[in-house]
């Protein structure tokens, strides 16, 4: 290629999702998502109880995962039935309506890795999307967050967790730039979390030991970065066995709290030990292994791992796949999402929206619910500057994403709780001091960088007292009472006696609102097609449908009807015909000047009018004002001012602005000039109108009038409005009555 | 009805009970038998995995948190020898962690034929 440029490619070129990698498939290296020539064919003997054989590898060969998941990953009383099946039937049955859930568990449990692999790599992207709808756990949808900040300052974090909950999340998950700060984030966000409503579980996503530590003390109540790995050598670099794994599961239930694992394409490539099998393959005996040591769900769909397998062909698909593999094992499924995985808008859009439409046990493993720059784990896929988006997207498909939209003030106000309470434990137990000063500038900051930094000896000096006095969640709850938050004292206490109770413990368990647990026991999916399943109620649907963005009519009135200033209309008798060859008649719509006041540009219905008739004038024409009161189309506005015009030239103006040249000779579609654009016109355009309506009359060379073109989203951010402006107008109108002149009163 | 480890009735952990000084860490612990209870609704629901681990956990709860992460950090990979891992069951055994130390004699096969053993 020479120096030669193509426009259109050099556009391109810019376009964000040219920011992102791209590689071609690689299957010796791993890099290749749904299968791979060295992914084995799936195999399973079994001698006497004893699985002998494990995808086409003798017991002999068998590594640490093998091993693990042939003891403990297969459920040899349908093994055999499962094994039997072709691929194609078992990805037949995930669709099939007629087949129930459990049946695909059933089915699901008694597979070897490669066999479930094979079956989900054969559904097609729409398939996917009513497998999951069939195949999640939990009936009702759920959401997690991601809570964190770059300085660990706790009252923020307790100001974002109270936010995240008033948003609907119900699992929030925090994590440090400081390792140290780790206990100081825990109670933060344990305090925080309970504030906007009851029952949301929290985590601290840290090295595995410390992280157990923090879940003994009472100041979590589940864990989830517990990693597991598709190959042996990748999971001992990652410091873990199966073994230790399954010991750490254990340990978890043994204090009462929930534990998921994580796991995820990606990450055996990042390490160079994929075994050139596909990343599909590898996180099936993740999944196997999950099921094998007792965890009751999976974090996956690529989780960081999704900037590599994006980068391959049907790496989305894969993910969702992921997710699929979970459920069909009869696990919660904690669907990924959780990273930004695109400079595209576009792109990181279309990566949610399988989960996002189908519904998942949480649909995200992290929505940054903070803003990107303040989230510790990496900006995710989407963040608090999205939450409106977000908001939007569920209203838009009538889905349920887990979330719900939140009035400002009231978010003020659980935002000053969360800071204040936790600002007062941190001083009530000797840990820390913040002034009110503080407390105010979290509550209203968008983010860290809105607050002075912090000494970081602060968080490290409070993060150690917790650990070594070392403070518990009954002493913050204590705590809480002597200060004085009576109800997060009570909600704290309600989260310690969840883990007295242990029903949390179950597949996909969350607390509702009401600290009901709803999980695969007490609300297991029942989807069975159309007409069943999980479905909104009337009251989350009117949630749902309820964002701070929708405007009524009456919004509209008040917007568009604000009183003008020193300029009134009044309504004469009549229209008749003019006489004076040099009048211009402009016509104006049923609600001009009296219901609606201002047009969608932003300028007055007067200073519209006002710039039309300035411009007839210096043209040494006359303008005489109409009412046109029997009809809302602009066209048929001007042409029935153009007939009333003695000059027989007319301009028709809508009240939201809209503005046409017409004459009384024309069929009434067929005007002169039309400025249809009402949100972008301007002044001047309005001048030229009333000028260009006198050239007409006079015969003289038109000037230039072009409606101005842009790349804004013109229909998107005006149609709403345009819509409810045509339906006052129709209702100012009089079928049948006749124009009337009108009159300036300034 | 639900009691915590220490045998206190759930009804009694209260924030009053917090404020007053009551409660000790074993009034906010689960107690074995829940557990047990819990593994078998899971076990009801066709999940023997789940039962399993909450059958551990049970046996768990008998253990020191120091306990907990001692263990956990010996059947880490390259941490403990495979007499040092016995050592371990053993020691499950003596506190009645059958289950436990059963996955723990699995680990010790496993790891010496992978040389995951230190």
């Amino acid at each position: 290629m020479g120096d030669e440029r193509s426009g259109r490619f050099a556009a391109l070129d810019s376009a964000a999702v040219n920011q992102d990698g791209f590689l071609r498939e690689e299957h010796a290296a791993g890099l290749v998502t749904m299968s791979s020539p060295a992914d084995p064919e799936p195999s399973l003997k079994v001698e006497g109880g004893r699985v002998v054989e494990l995808d086409a590898r003798p017991e002999a060969e068998f590594d640490v995962i093998d091993e693990f998941v042939a003891r403990h990953g297969i459920d040899l009383a349908v093994a055999t039935e499962a094994m039997a099946l072709e691929p194609v039937q078992i990805a037949r049955m995930l669709v099939d309506i007629n087949v129930p859930r459990e049946e695909v568990v059933r089915i699901g449990r008694g597979l070897t890795p490669a066999a479930l692999a094979r079956a989900v790599a054969l559904l097609r992207p729409a398939e996917m999307v009513l497998a999951l709808t069939k195949m999640r756990s939990r009936r009702t949808p759920s959401n997690q967050a991601h809570v964190t900040n770059r300085l660990d300052d706790p009252l923020l974090i307790a100001a974002d967790a109270a936010t995240a909950v008033a948003f609907g999340f119900r699992e929030l998950e925090t994590t440090v730039p400081v390792l140290g700060d780790a206990p100081c984030n825990a109670l933060a966000m344990l305090i925080g979390s309970q504030v906007a409503a009851a029952g949301a579980l929290t985590q601290c996503s840290i090295e595995e030991s410390q992280e157990l530590l923090l879940g003994l003390r009472g100041l979590t109540t589940y864990a989830e970065t517990i990693s597991l790995y598709g190959t042996e050598q990748v999971f001992v670099d990652g410091d873990d066995t199966p073994f230790s794994k399954a010991f750490l599961a254990s340990a978890y239930a043994s204090r009462g709290l929930k534990l998921r694992v994580t796991s995820g394409a990606g990450a055996e490539v990042l390490m160079g030990a994929a075994e050139g099998c596909s990343m599909l393959y590898l996180e099936a005996r993740c999944v196997k292994l999950a099921w094998a040591i007792g965890a009751q769900g999976v974090q996956n769909g690529a989780i960081e791992g999704i900037n590599i397998a994006g980068s391959l062909p049907r790496g989305m698909a894969e993910a969702v796949a992921e997710n699929l593999m979970v459920m069909m094992c009869g696990l919660e499924s904690c669907s990924g999402n959780d990273t930004l995985m695109s400079q595209s808008d576009i792109r990181r859009t279309a990566h949610i929206m399988p989960i996002f439409l189908a519904g998942s046990d949480f649909l995200f493993s992290g929505f940054g619910s903070v803003t990107a720059y303040d989230n510790m784990f990496g900006p995710s896929n989407f963040n608090g500057d999205d939450l409106d988006d977000y908001l939007v997207l569920q209203r838009d498909w009538g889905v349920d994403g887990g979330l719900r939209p939140v009035a400002e003030e009231g978010l003020l106000e659980v935002r000053r709780r969360a800071a204040t309470a936790v600002r007062d434990v941190l001083h009530h137990l000797g840990l820390a001091s913040f002034d009110d000063a503080r407390v105010e500038a979290v509550v209203a900051a968008h983010g860290s960088k809105d607050l002075e930094e912090l000494d970081p000896q602060i968080v490290l000096d409070a993060a150690q007292g917790i650990v070594e006095r070392p403070v518990t969640a009954v002493e913050v709850v204590a705590a809480l009472a002597a200060t004085g938050h009576a109800a997060e004292a009570e909600r704290v206490m309600g989260m310690l006696r969840q883990r007295l109770l242990g029903t949390y413990l179950q597949t996909a368990a969350v607390l509702d609102e009401e600290m009901n647990v709803l999980s695969a026991r007490t609300d297991p999916n029942d989807y069975r097609g159309p007409g069943t399943g999980y479905g909104l109620s009337p009251a989350r649907q009117a949630e749902v449908d309820g964002i701070r963005q929708a405007r009524t009519r009456e919004d509209l009135l008040g917007e568009f009807g604000r009183p003008l200033d020193g300029v009134a209309f009044r309504e004469l008798g009549d229209a008749a015909p003019g006489t004076d060859p040099r009048e211009v008649a402009v016509g104006v719509s049923p609600s001009f000047g009296a219901e609606i006041n201002w047009t969608l540009s932003g300028q007055s219905v007067w200073e519209a009018l006002r710039q039309v008739l300035a411009g007839i004038e210096e043209e040494e024409c006359v303008g005489r004002v109409l009412k046109v009161r029997h009809t809302i189309d602009v066209g048929l506005i001007g042409l029935t001012a153009a007939r009333l015009a003695g000059s027989g030239v007319g301009i028709g103006l809508q009240a939201k602005g809209t503005a046409l040249i017409h004459r009384r000779d024309l069929p009434p579609l067929a005007n002169l000039e039309l400025l249809s654009v009402a949100p972008v016109i301007t002044a001047e355009m309005y001048r030229t109108v009333g000028q260009n309506a006198a050239r007409h009359v006079k015969g003289a060379p038109l000037k230039p009038l072009r409606n101005p073109y842009t790349e804004e989203t013109i229909g998107a951010r005006y149609h709403a409005s345009t819509v409810g402006l045509v339906a006052i107008e129709r209702s100012a109108s009089q079928p049948g009555a006749a124009p009337v002149d009108l009159e300036v009163v300034r | 009805m639900t009691r915590a480890f220490s045998g206190r009735p759930l009804a009694d952990v209260t924030v009053d009970a917090a404020v007053r000084g009551e409660l000790e860490a074993d009034d906010v612990r689960i107690h074995p038998d829940t557990l047990r209870e819990q593994a078998a609704v899971a076990e009801a629901a066709d999940d023997e995995r789940l039962g399993a681990n909450l059958r551990r956990a049970a046996e768990l709860t008998a253990l020191a948190d120091e306990d907990l992460l001692r263990i956990y950090g010996a059947l880490r990979p390259g941490r403990a020898s495979a007499e040092e891992l016995a050592a371990v069951r053993e020691e499950l055994l003596e506190r009645g962690a059958t289950r436990c130390a059963a996955l723990v004699e699995e680990a010790i096969a496993s790891y010496r034929r992978r040389g995951l053993t230190r």
